[in-house]
């Protein structure tokens, strides 16, 4: 059983800003491995049933990192997450899209800015993520994208719950 | 086309009409006179708001009052729940990783 952190959430609509804040139980440098070097990332970075898989990594400023996330019917959506700044086991920023499998970007979608920095409490790590939209409408459609991907792992979640009893 | 509460606030003026009916009911005059924009525009905005129902028109004696119903914001702060659903579950594997990772090197 994983004990529940509080992950505290905020919005801030006027600004096509939402934040999301949360404290880890390990040092800075391995919770800054978990979020950067792709062999922890494919562990965790997409919420379950789905899978990460990394096709390519260049952890750089101007670097990108191309994966795919693959449902549980097989299904791929091909991501690439483009590095802007990187202060090692500070903060790295970046710009995210979907794409093909060869990174070229589906302007379909809005793009997302994320910026992620990380703070040593003792011996435990506060993570800061700041999520800025291009615009209104952009975080309109993110909003109802997000309806569609957190319903499912709500789903696996009652699916868990249900299995457990 | 479609009328929800996060397009009635995607709007910064309908965001500004909101907080001027939060803090009390306003006749039509009376709001229009907080902006620059003409009367007829502040119209379109307010049946915007009330076709998603964030405000309410009622009538008292010869004057139409609009009001703000607070309720039907209240939804605007479900839109974060999926959210939360994906990342808690994301961060509750990076928590199992973290943990996993301690009692390899220990």
């Amino acid at each position: 059983m994983i004990a529940t952190k509080e992950t505290i959430y905020t919005k801030d609509a006027a600004n096509k800003k939402m934040s999301v804040v949360r404290e880890f139980d390990a040092p800075v440098a391995q919770v800054w491995k978990a979020w950067t070097e792709t062999k922890y990332l494919d562990q965790w970075w997409a919420p379950k049933p789905w899978k990460a898989v990394t096709q390519s990594m260049d952890f750089r400023e101007g670097g990108t990192w191309l994966y795919y996330m693959q449902g549980p019917e097989g299904e791929r959506h091909y991501c690439r997450n483009d590095y802007k700044t990187i202060v090692p086991n500070k903060s790295f920023s970046g710009l995210d899209a979907f794409c093909d499998e060869k990174g070229n970007i589906n302007t379909d979608f809005p793009r997302m800015d994320w910026k992620t920095s990380f703070t040593p409490i003792g011996d435990r790590t506060r993570v800061d993520i700041e999520i800025t939209f291009a615009s209104e409408e952009d975080m309109q459609k993110i909003v109802e994208m997000g309806f569609k991907e957190g319903f499912s792992a709500a789903h696996v979640n009652l699916d868990e719950l249900l299995a457990s009893k | 086309m479609r009328r929800d509460v996060f397009q009635a606030i995607a709007d910064p003026t309908r965001r500004a009409i909101l907080s001027l009916l939060a803090m009390g009911a306003m006749t039509p005059t009376a709001l229009a006179e907080h902006f620059d924009s003409s009367r007829q525009a502040i119209s379109k905005h307010i049946q915007i708001l009330t076709e998603c129902q964030l405000v309410k028109q009622e009538q008292t004696g010869r004057e139409i009052y609009y009001h703000f119903n607070s309720k039907k914001l209240k939804e605007v702060d479900k839109w974060l729940q999926p959210f939360r659903a994906t990342w808690d579950t994301r961060f509750d594997q990076l928590d199992a990783l973290l943990k996993n990772n301690k009692n390899k090197k220990s």
